[in-house]
């Protein structure tokens, strides 16, 4: 098992170097002279020439890269162009609403997916069945932000039962938090739980025909006890495989639903840092975002080989 | 051999597809957006752009069937000319996406050795971004516009199809018709355009429906956050954008995501339904 992590960190390493040196070149891909835009159009050639060697810009690009990622990796993302705010800071603020949302969009979507996947693969073709994978079909088309401006219609403006948008941190109140946070899972939730539906339907019609169900409901199992403890045990591992695949759509995801329902997340800081040209920001928020990717995927490929110890050979 | 039919085959799949009842809707549905996109001026009953001060948030009518916007624009107006935006993207931005993808694909599968693993780990690491977060940063990079869109959804569809096309070709360099065009001295160009590429077009094109549809969404959700289509440009994210300030007006939120959501619908259809058609035909 150790072998294992081992071998799928010195995997990562070349895919977060180049990642690292993607997001470190936005700024020098950028049109124009930064100086110019930090100090002014006036500004002397001097000021100017000054200001370049204070930031390090005449130092060879190799050389900048080395000194950008030291810092990155002692957490210094450097300041905001916006307000001179640590950028760090700001990830700091930002990163609990992001996973506020994204757990309880996961948490939502498995318990309206596999639930129906289920119920859906229990009565093939009956009228439960098609009505399930018509609305698993329908949620994986919905454009998010097109289904949040319906929610928001539906819940906040005509039955007024939730608040259109905001954001309260969990810990200092955790109902309205969660009540704040209901449409905005829902929202990111939908695609999610519309590929669980689909992928616990597939799973369990194709465990449902395997031998060792049809051995316990021979041993005389009752229904309920074959499906829960030996169909969905082994139904739920691509499950676990689709979740894992989706963790980037669903930051992803996060950056209009967060834009849409004024949550302060890495999302927005995203959208916000490119209206405001404010690039360490988009900069810091992106690593932080793509990294995460990175590192959940590593954890979700761990405990799938500490479930199926196939993976491991 | 498969390069030999690739066209009839394809007109075999078309056949198929349209037995197929959800490919066969899904087919139609877009050729009604082919067609609203390309008969736009005679279709649209007033200008896109033109307002009607007199007429600002007006409800669906028979004058105005779906409604006015903030502006007094017509929506049914705006929503047919979307439908161009829509095209385009879907056309330009997946083309340029299958085309540039393939290309890499091919040459990291038939390049074998230090070439694959290097475009791998590029690839590797551009599928690391979320696909609109990819998009984001390509559109702060390179300005808020339609056409930047469709340059970030080029870029962020590439590495897709690039591994695709390689493991296509993984599996059939060593075929037999191969080692018979190295055998007849053909060159590496024209053995990977000439001879394996036809082979590998039909999942590439299966694949492209299906990317057509999240190619309609990135485009509309950049629209949406105002990073896309600018004004007065009528797309379908950029209206539904404007519907969020006056949500008495419902009928700006709902027409143009209803043409959104059926067209993504209708794409999914497609690329569903060609990956039966095509696999009862594999499994046959």
């Amino acid at each position: 098992m150790i072998r294992y992590i081992a071998s799928r960190l010195m995997q990562m390493l070349p895919v977060l170097f180049l990642v690292s040196v993607a997001v470190f070149s936005m700024t020098l891909l950028l049109p124009g002279d930064p100086t110019l835009s930090m100090l002014g159009e006036n500004a002397s050639l001097a000021d100017r020439v000054a200001l370049r060697e204070r930031l390090g810009l005449d130092l060879p690009l190799p050389v900048q890269y080395l000194r950008w990622a030291q810092n990155v990796v002692e957490g210094d993302f450097g300041r905001s162009l916006r307000n001179g705010e640590p950028v760090s800071e700001m990830l700091l603020q930002r990163v609990p609403a992001t996973t506020q949302l994204a757990i309880m969009a996961i948490i939502l979507a498995i318990l309206i997916g596999v639930p129906c996947g289920i119920i859906a693969a229990l009565n093939r073709n009956s009228f439960g069945d098609v009505a399930a994978t018509s609305v698993g079909m329908f949620a994986m088309a919905m454009p998010s932000f097109w289904l949040a401006m319906l929610l928001v219609m539906m819940f906040s403006i005509h039955l007024r039962w939730l608040p259109p948008s905001g954001y309260v941190p969990f810990l200092r109140d955790p109902m309205d938090s969660l009540r704040l946070m209901l449409l905005p899972a829902v929202t990111l939730g939908t695609i999610l739980a519309g590929l669980i539906l689909r992928q616990t339907r597939t799973s369990m019609l194709s465990v449902l025909s395997a031998d060792y169900v049809r051995t316990a409901r021979a041993k005389g199992m009752s229904e309920r006890r074959t499906i829960l403890r030996h169909a969905l045990r082994n139904a739920l591992i691509p499950i676990v495989t689709v979740v894992g695949l989706q963790m980037g759509a669903l930051l992803g995801g996060a950056a209009i639903t967060e834009s849409i329902f004024s949550i302060p997340g890495l999302g927005q800081m995203v959208v916000d840092g490119i209206f405001n040209r404010d690039f360490p920001a988009v900069q810091g928020a992106i690593l932080v975002i793509v990294t995460s990717i990175l590192f959940l995927n590593l954890v979700i490929d761990i405990a799938y080989s500490w479930i199926d110890k196939r993976v491991l050979r | 051999m498969e390069t030999l039919g690739s066209a009839p085959r394809w007109r075999l799949a078309l056949t198929a597809l349209l037995h197929h009842r959800l490919g066969a809707f899904g087919l139609c549905v877009c050729a009604l957006v082919v067609f609203t996109a390309l008969l736009a001026p005679w279709i649209a009953p007033y200008d896109p752009s033109v307002s009607d001060y007199e007429a600002i948030l007006s409800p669906p009518s028979l004058t105005h069937w779906l409604g006015t916007d903030d502006l007094g624009r017509d929506i049914l107006s705006r929503i047919v000319w979307g439908t161009q935006v829509s095209l385009q993207v879907s056309l330009i931005a997946v083309s340029g996406a299958i085309v540039l993808g393939s290309v890499v694909g091919m040459i990291s599968g038939y390049a074998g050795g230090w070439i694959d693993d290097a475009i791998m780990r590029v690839i590797d690491a551009m599928l690391a971004f979320p696909t609109l977060i990819l998009a984001l940063g390509i559109v702060a990079v390179l300005g808020p516009t339609l056409v930047n869109a469709m340059i970030a959804i080029t870029i962020v569809n590439i590495p897709n199809f690039a591994r695709l096309v390689r493991a296509q070709v993984l599996s059939i360099r060593h075929m037999d018709f191969v080692s018979a065009a190295r055998g007849l001295g053909a060159s590496r160009v024209r053995i990977m355009f000439r001879h394996i590429w036809p082979s590998v077009i039909g999942n590439v094109l299966v694949y492209g429906s299906l990317t057509a549809s999240t190619a309609l969404i990135t485009e509309s959700s950049l629209s949406f956050l105002g990073l896309g289509a600018q004004p007065p440009t009528p797309s379908w994210g950029s209206m539904l954008s404007s519907g969020m300030q006056y949500w008495d007006a419902w009928w700006m939120s709902v027409f143009p995501g209803v043409a959104l959501f059926s067209v993504v619908l209708a794409l999914n259809f497609v690329g569903d339904g060609l990956r039966d058609v095509l696999d009862a035909r594999i499994t046959e």
